[in-house]
């Protein structure tokens, strides 16, 4: 069975049950369990109409639960056995899911448990895996994010720009636990690029498949970071490639610039080059201006002075450094690495060593650590230069202000 | 999102907790304690931000390598170790505020006299996993 088809048909079924007077959150309880159902019997008995099915399951579910319900109460029924005709399902229904999933009520990590299962049709244990916190604790998560969400209108207009937020944070959650949230990520955002026309959300997509791309070619098999400059670019996907490159393009000829437009084309200029040595730095650099200038983000400046240190030298990239505010995160990291590369390996060292002391992750840490210790050891030769060290280069999203649905 | 790990210190030394040790207090006291240690993590859950939580016998062992073929070195405790790890709890929240706000609380478990113990806890941020957007 088709487990991503499956849950693809998920926002339309919720939407399909709440615009026949569902609410929000019973009706994502009755899809839920309908899913569980249909993971049991299609194996043996596919449905010829798998959506029609789900519909029919859900409905059947949603009744059962109200029923249940109204007997608790000792009140009179008052829904309806036969479901009233509504309207088909669209991808409006699919939009407003997200919309509401991504609500501006919502903290980011209750915005993603939500969207993950109520338009991405995982279940709560799933979800708990992946973040690795126990069940209980994600269901309380879920289900209070539905209460928050319970007195928001269905069809009430939401934010692109909240809901990419929301996909961003899950695709850049990585690739821990047995559910793939990258590629999760992928489908959700390919899903909702066929439900609106936006620059934006093309340049989430396209920003996505670049970096995805290279998934095979980032970690060794001892799972330790290899920096971009040092992968093997034959692992890189080609066919996400130029797929991530085409969405990009036409993003871009719209002229509606935006932050995801900007980082997915500096993806691109990597993406591009054959070696690390051809990389289009000049370019990069004016990527990473429209960034500055669309964001304000410290952290893209950051990113931006080791790109101007690659494209003016070393000197060039300390001196943008230099107007930045040394509490960053990685501005260590940067520092040690434009120190090493301006020939001061005494003071690259010294900095490798406390950017380690501050890594947000182990593989960084580690990473950071092997620097420190390749320049203080004695065999350290004065050619061994460092590979530009991805870790230094990374969006940190938590930095990058976005609109609303961040405390 | 991020996890943060509540450090309870045993053994107080006086930075840590300046009241009397738990077996002097009343039994109705300790149960207070642990009550409230209880109720805070049923409320974490509720809240979706709990993650673990553990307690520690104070004694333990301490075991070293010792080389081929041969057993394990065990010894201790230590004289010299005045600290010693009581428990923990570990939670994923939104912010570091969060989090801080959530430490504050649990150091106000009760103690004697019903009286907040106002014991230091530490916070350290759990190191995950490297995101996926790299530059």
């Amino acid at each position: 069975m088709d487990e991503a088809l499956l849950r693809s048909l998920v926002p339309g079924v919720i939407g399909v049950l709440v615009r026949r007077g569902a609410d929000f959150a019973a009706a994502e309880d009755a899809v839920q369990e309908a899913l569980v159902e249909a993971v049991h019997s299609w194996p043996a008995a596919p449905p010829r109409d798998p959506r029609g099915w789900l519909v029919t399951v859900a409905w059947r579910r949603f009744l059962d639960a109200t029923r249940a319900e109204a007997t608790r109460r000792r009140r009179e029924e008052t829904v309806a056995d036969e479901p009233p005709s509504g309207p088909v399902p669209s991808a409006d229904d699919t939009l407003q899911l997200y919309f509401l999933c991504a609500h501006p009520s919502l903290t980011p990590a209750s915005a993603v448990a939500l969207t993950l299962r109520a338009v991405g049709g995982l279940t709560t244990r799933q979800i708990a895996s992946a973040y690795l916190v126990p069940e209980a604790t994600m269901a309380q998560r879920i289900s209070r994010a539905k209460r928050t969400v319970s007195g928001v209108r269905f069809d009430e207009p939401g934010d692109v720009a909240t809901v990419l937020r929301v996909l961003y944070l899950v695709f850049n959650e990585g690739y821990s636990g047995d559910v793939d949230l990258a590629a999760e990520a992928i489908r959700l955002t390919r899903q909702l690029a066929a439900a609106v026309d936006h620059p934006e959300v093309a340049g989430l997509l396209a920003l996505m498949l670049l970096h995805h791309a290279r998934r095979a070619a980032r970690t060794a098999p001892d799972g330790s970071l290899v920096p971009l400059a040092e992968q093997d670019r034959n692992r890189w996907d080609t066919a996400l490639i130029s797929e991530g490159v085409q969405v990009l393009q036409a993003a871009l000829v719209r002229d509606r610039l935006g932050e995801y437009q900007a980082q997915a084309a500096i993806a691109a200029l990597h993406a591009d080059a054959r070696s690390a040595a051809e990389t289009d730095w000049v370019q990069v650099v004016e990527w990473y201006d429209e960034l500055v200038r669309l964001t304000g983000s410290p952290v893209v400046r950051l990113n931006r002075a080791v790109a101007v240190g690659e494209a003016d030298g070393p000197r060039a990239g300390l001196a943008a450094l230099a107007q930045l505010d040394d509490a960053l995160p990685r501005h260590r990291a940067v520092a040690a690495y434009l120190h090493e590369k301006d020939g001061d390996r005494t003071t690259a060292a010294r900095l490798y060593a406390e950017a380690a002391t501050r890594a947000g992750n182990t593989a960084e840490r580690d990473h950071l650590t092997r620097q420190a210790a390749r320049l203080n050891s004695a065999d350290g030769r004065a050619d061994d230069f460092p590979a530009i060290p991805e870790s230094v280069l990374q969006d940190d999203p938590k930095e990058i202000p976005c609109p609303r649905s961040c405390p | 999102m991020a996890k943060y790990l509540m450090l309870k210190h045993y053994r107080s030394t006086s930075k840590s907790l300046d009241c009397a040790p738990m077996d002097q207090w009343t039994p109705d006291e300790v149960s207070a304690h642990i009550q409230y240690m209880n109720d805070f993590a049923a409320k974490l859950t509720e809240s979706g931000e709990f993650v673990d939580g553990q307690a520690l016998a104070p004694e333990g062992t301490w075991v070293r390598y010792d080389g081929e073929g041969r057993p394990p070195v065990t010894d201790g405790p230590f004289a010299e170790t005045k600290d010693l790890i009581a428990g923990w709890m570990a939670i994923d929240v939104d912010s570091y505020e969060r989090a801080v706000e959530l430490a504050g609380e649990l150091s106000a478990a009760p103690g004697p006299g019903g009286q907040p113990i106002r014991e230091w806890l530490e916070l350290r941020p759990f190191l995950g996993a490297p995101p996926t957007v790299t530059e």
